[in-house]
């Protein structure tokens, strides 16, 4: 079965008095493992697709399926809860709580979830661990770098082990190098059977992905299916920054 | 999410912002504090006048005699003695509740001791005076029903007269006193009353038999009661009936047809007492009022407050919303803040409240009253204003759109 099914999804705001068709008759389907770039310009729709994808908005018209329930069927509360079990958000500006530590930042979703306290340090230092940042638990997001950052939002989309990672412009704020580090995080966690959605502008970017979804004036216009390019640091990290487990992370636990 | 979860979040936002957050707390505990130290204020000057008026005997009646009319002139009231010692016997006996009836027959005298000599006011009364002014004898005894009766040359002398006549600290029973020319045995010492409300002196005044007053002192005018008769009615809340038990009861023995003028008047005490209570409360009402307004404004710096910290957190609360934070508890979080912060302002200003009120009573010479149901009223209140104050503000969080928020710079 597939982890999202879009039929004929209309999404329209009230811009003033003018009506602006977001998404005008998207069709999608995402199996899960799949990992799919989603291109276009900025007005093209394809954020307001990630919303839905991500349950925090709800079609105007259409069926929009998330692990098999469907969205314009669910109140606040439960479009919540999927939230929090089923996906994990990385934001171009990675939205860290700037005043707390990076562990606190990736206990956030399993403070939402109920896990007891002692169960959410282990989880959140797991996932830490796994992005390469378990020396900077105790650190402020002010205290770290943008990649390092963006390595501790990814430990929070993990954390509570959703099915979904959905990604917005994930290296839009990083310098190349970083970015491919970054990238090369995602596309190990797609290995592990991560379904990843991610918005970008950028071609080099999504050649990282098996899929690329190009859109315009809320259409999907093209869905083609590629072989991925690997994503390799070329060049060694730094010995300090811990960074070269990325490239040996393990299976989660 | 757990309660705990959401105190923690709510503390730790607080304490982050550490500064404003003891300016806001401090609105609430001046407005706390104020609430608890007008509300002690009030109830202390309250407590203050009803011990006067309990010294002054909140039982207490007094029967005037009626005036006489001269030539066209009508004379004030016990400008003519119209009461018998028959009325004071029947008002004494007759009336259920009249617990009490004293004649007070009054004169200014030289009162000499051996080595010394006061003017001073002696008072000829019976032995009921005492129990209607509840007068109790520092030294000695008080007047008995053997000395009226007998007309006994006995006298009990104020505080004051003794400190005149024999010093401070005597002890002058049994001693001899003239007063005039005639000697009187010292029965009693009164313990000191200090000063009416109308500032008039208690403890200057020694009090000797009626039947002696009339015989040794000033010749009666027989039947009549050459003064007035104070009476005690049973209960303070009493007064008013006694009051008309002792109007009709003279009425008819003075024989005054229906609408006839009184040849007498009845005074009640426990008016002007009950006016001047009323008085005390208003004021307790109106202090406490400007308090409560102080916390208001308290309660609206709160509100104030976590306005601009949702704005400030929007993003915040988009990231919480996105890892699946429900609006209940968005919500949560934000009323947790601002109750913190009221009940945190509430426990400071009750103890500041207490500390003021404690330096006021001290300062006026009040009795300390602290209610703890005023103390809890305050408590209270500062959560009701926490929470009262912090909804909105919680609801604007809570009812943020998540995209929005997230888009938030």
């Amino acid at each position: 079965m597939s982890l999202v099914t879009l039929q004929e999804v209309f999404r329209t705001y009230l811009s003033g008095s003018e009506e602006v068709r977001a998404l005008d008759g998207v069709s999608l389907e995402v199996e899960p493992g799949e990992s799919v770039a989603i291109m276009g310009a900025s007005g093209s729709g394809k954020s307001t697709l990630m919303n839905l994808l991500g349950c925090l908005d709800r079609p105007t018209r259409g069926r929009c399926l998330l692990a098999g329930r469907d969205l314009a069927q669910l109140s606040a509360d439960e479009r919540a809860s999927l939230r929090n079990r089923e996906v994990g958000f990385v934001f171009q500006q990675f939205n860290l709580l700037p005043r707390v530590t990076a562990q606190e930042n990736v206990e956030l979703p399993l403070v939402y979830a109920e896990v007891s306290p002692v169960e959410r340090r282990r989880r959140a230092l797991a996932a830490l661990d796994r992005v390469g940042l378990a020396q900077r638990a105790r650190h402020l997001p002010n205290q770290l770098s943008g990649g390092q950052q963006q390595r501790v939002a990814i430990a929070r989309a993990l954390v509570n082990r959703p099915r979904l990672l959905l990604a917005d412009e994930p290296t839009g704020n990083l310098d190349s190098r970083t970015s491919r580090r970054i990238m090369a995080l995602l596309q190990q966690l797609g290995r592990e059977g991560l379904t990843l959605v991610m918005v970008t502008h950028e071609p080099d970017v999504a050649r990282h992905a098996a899929r690329v979804l190009v859109m315009r004036d809320g259409r999907i216009v093209s869905d083609t299916r590629q072989v991925p390019v690997e994503a390799a640091e070329d060049e060694p990290a730094p010995a300090s920054t811990a960074m070269t487990t990325e490239s040996t992370v393990s299976l989660p636990t | 999410m757990r309660r705990r979860e959401t105190l923690r979040i709510a503390l730790g936002a607080l304490r982050r912002n550490r500064l404003r957050t003891v300016l806001t707390v401090m609105g609430v505990v001046i407005g706390t504090a104020s609430v608890l130290a007008m509300v002690a204020i009030g109830t202390g000057a309250r407590a203050r006048v009803a011990a006067t008026f309990e010294a002054m005997g909140t039982h207490m009646l007094i029967v005037l005699p009626g005036s006489i009319q001269a030539g066209g002139l009508q004379g004030g009231f016990g400008t003519e003695a119209t009461i018998t010692w028959g009325d004071v016997a029947a008002m004494a006996t007759q009336l259920p509740s009249v617990q009490a009836a004293a004649p007070v027959l009054r004169t200014s005298r030289n009162v000499q001791s051996e080595s010394d000599n006061w003017t001073t006011l002696v008072v000829g009364t019976t032995p009921a005076y005492f129990v209607i002014r509840d007068w109790r004898p520092r030294l000695g005894r008080l007047l008995d029903e053997s000395d009226e009766s007998s007309g006994a040359k006995v006298v009990v002398l104020g505080q004051r007269v003794v400190e005149r006549l024999f010093g401070a600290h005597a002890d002058p029973v049994g001693q001899r006193v003239r007063i005039g020319r005639i000697p009187f045995v010292i029965a009693g010492v009164l313990a000191e009353k200090g000063q009416s409300p109308m500032g008039q002196d208690w403890d200057d005044m020694v009090f000797v038999p009626g039947s002696t007053f009339r015989a040794k002192m000033q010749a009666g005018l027989g039947q009549f009661v050459d003064g007035v008769v104070l009476l005690r009615a049973v209960a303070a809340d009493q007064t008013t009936r006694s009051r008309s038990q002792v109007e009709s009861l003279l009425r008819e023995r003075h024989r005054i047809a229906p609408g006839g003028d009184d040849d007498f008047s009845v005074r009640d005490l426990s008016e002007i007492a009950t006016a001047q209570r009323q008085g005390a409360r208003v004021l307790t009402l109106l202090l406490a009022s400007i308090a409560a307004v102080s916390l208001l404004v308290g309660g609206i710096g709160i509100t104030n407050i976590m306005l601009v910290s949702v704005t400030e957190r929007t993003r915040e609360v988009g990231v919480r919303m996105a890892v699946g934070a429900r609006g209940r508890d968005i919500q949560g979080q934000f009323v947790a803040e601002a109750l913190v912060l009221a009940l945190a302002g509430g426990v400071a200003g009750l103890l500041l409240g207490v500390l003021a009120a404690w330096l006021m009573a001290r300062a006026f010479h009040w009795p300390l009253v602290l209610q703890p149901m005023v103390a809890l009223a305050a408590l209270g209140f500062s959560a009701v204003v926490g929470v009262g104050f912090g909804i909105y503000p919680a609801r604007r969080a809570a009812r943020l759109d998540p995209i929005e928020a997230l888009r938030f710079e």
